[in-house]
């Protein structure tokens, strides 16, 4: 009955495929919206850190040791240490194509390069706890210079950013998802609406209330299924047209790759939340028509 | 069978409103198995209340409603399948699914049972012959005259072999050849053993029937005759 019912129903049903293919698509957006924003943040972060640079004098055995401390403390991620040859090489990589620069050095004579160890916190916001520590260390006598200060603003900025994305995504999110269900809701209820009169008979001539519930709720699931595939369908489309044009801005930024690592989730997520739209609002719908 | 014992219904037709209206009033009476019993009187008399009552569309304000010596107005709101299960009822306006053709009308009632598909495939076409519909068994309601679709109304009530069968005012909307058809197969039924109730204020139906009369009006019942006929 339930695919008879949606076949005689055309029409309501066409709008509530529609209506629920909306919902669908707006949940799975989220998801995958809330997996770009992470991508971004994680990569914001890991451009973050704190450089240690030694003077001169220090011997590699010191900074090892500097090196193990930091190492014990458990908001480190990864701590690397850049000799003073490794650091002269970065820069002639990095500024080949700059004589200028290169030249400048040459005059210089020598590698004016110091020795660093370049500390990367688990989140942004704990550098102040691993530049707390080095203050801590006493090792000023080996230490040129800490250079997180110069970039506190820059990571405070991108840590305050982070945590104001995370709370205004699922606030946004959980509002977003409340009207998609309360949209669903009012168009299967308008559905069953049309139905009234049917389930009165059905009721009259002795139906239980669960045999008058099963061919609505199966309705409600297929309705969902068929909305989950066409919202599956758009989703596609919408991340294989805007990929390319995104990696113009972002270039480490690949949604579609992104799209199918995570399609096996994205997939459950929209056959879960139509199957559970359809059928939950079908069922809180069709109980106020049985109470006779 | 069934027995009303000191009924009242009384309908608020406004939320908030004062006014009260006494559809029954201490209606007591007993219907035993097999009866054919006529209830007429005036419209607003309380004769679709009292079959509203008996089939627990309506709960009473006083008194108790039995039915195979069982309280109805006691029955839970989820178990009141069964106590349906064992009435057949018959609208007025027929109160056929519009979206079912004739024989999906009445399988679903065999449906509604736990009846399976060659059970249904065997009884629906043998109660489509006794109302004389068996022509008309894959046309929607919307094709039928009216006549037509309160025989097939008939049939669906019948179809699970009910105690009794309730008619509403099912000749309301029918013309006279088709009223005398209704009332045939209604004392068919009968015959067959069922216990049949009609509510009709046609005077020609209920003097043609000489069965069991019960006048109501005002919610009351002026009188009960055996053999009875049309006096209002």
């Amino acid at each position: 009955m339930g695919w008879l019912g949606l076949v005689r129903d055309g029409g309501q049903i066409f709008a509530t495929i529609f209506i629920l293919a909306i919902a669908i698509l707006l949940v799975s957006s989220l998801f995958l919206s809330g997996k770009v924003g992470q991508f971004l943040i994680n990569s914001l972060e890991s451009k973050a850190d704190v450089s240690v640079y030694f003077k001169e004098a220090a011997l590699e055995e010191d900074i090892a040791q500097v090196q193990d401390e930091l190492a014990k403390i458990p908001e480190v991620k990864e701590i690397i240490y850049i000799s003073k040859d490794q650091a002269l090489e970065e820069f002639k990589k990095r500024y080949e194509n700059n004589p200028v620069l290169m030249d400048s050095v040459k005059e210089l004579g020598g590698n004016p390069f110091l020795a660093s160890l370049r500390i990367q916190a688990k989140q942004a916001g704990q550098y102040k706890v691993i530049t707390g520590f080095i203050d801590n260390l006493s090792i000023d006598d080996i230490i040129e210079k800490v250079d997180y200060s110069q970039r506190q603003n820059v990571i405070e900025r991108i840590f305050s950013i982070t945590s104001f994305l995370g709370k205004t995504g699922i606030l946004f999110s959980s509002i977003l998802v409340a009207i998609a269900i309360l949209i669903t809701f009012n168009t299967i209820k308008m559905a069953i609406y049309n139905f009234q009169e049917e389930v009165k008979i059905q009721r009259l001539v002795g139906a239980s209330n669960w045999f008058i519930r099963g061919p609505f709720l199966a309705q409600g699931a297929i309705a969902g299924i068929i909305s989950a595939f066409i919202s599956l369908l758009v989703l596609f489309l919408i991340v294989l047209l805007f990929s390319p044009k995104i990696q113009i801005f972002l270039p480490d930024l690949n949604i579609f790759k992104m799209f199918w690592s995570n399609f096996g989730f994205i997939f459950l997520i929209q056959f879960a939340t139509g199957i559970a739209l359809g059928s939950i609002s079908s069922l809180i719908a069709i109980r106020k028509y049985i109470k006779i | 069978m069934i027995k009303f014992d000191k009924v009242t219904k009384i309908y608020c037709p406004h939320l908030n409103g004062n006014e009260k209206i006494t559809a029954l009033e201490e209606i007591s009476l007993e219907i035993k198995p097999k009866e054919f019993v006529s209830i007429t009187g005036r419209s607003g008399a309380g004769k679709t209340t009292l079959l509203k009552l008996l089939l627990a569309e309506e709960r009473p304000n006083e008194g108790q409603i039995f039915f195979q010596g069982q309280d109805v107005c006691e029955i839970k709101s989820n178990q009141l399948s069964y106590l349906r299960r064992q009435i057949g009822a018959v609208f007025q306006d027929c109160k056929l699914f519009p979206s079912k053709t004739v024989f999906e009308n009445i399988a679903y009632v065999m449906e509604v049972i736990g009846a399976g598909r060659e059970e249904i495939e065997r009884d629906v076409p043998k109660v489509l012959e006794i109302v004389g519909l068996t022509e008309r068994a894959n046309h929607f309601p919307k094709e039928l005259s009216g006549g037509e679709a309160q025989r097939a109304a008939i049939a669906r009530a019948l179809i699970h072999r009910p105690e009794v069968i309730l008619a509403d005012e099912p000749t309301g909307n029918l013309d006279p050849y088709n009223t005398l058809d209704i009332i045939h197969l209604l004392l068919k039924i009968n015959e067959m053993g069922t216990t049949v109730i009609l509510a009709t204020h046609n005077r020609e139906t209920i003097n043609s029937i000489g069965k069991r009369v019960i006048s109501l009006d005002r919610g009351k019942i002026i009188r009960d005759e055996e053999e009875g006929r049309f006096i209002l």
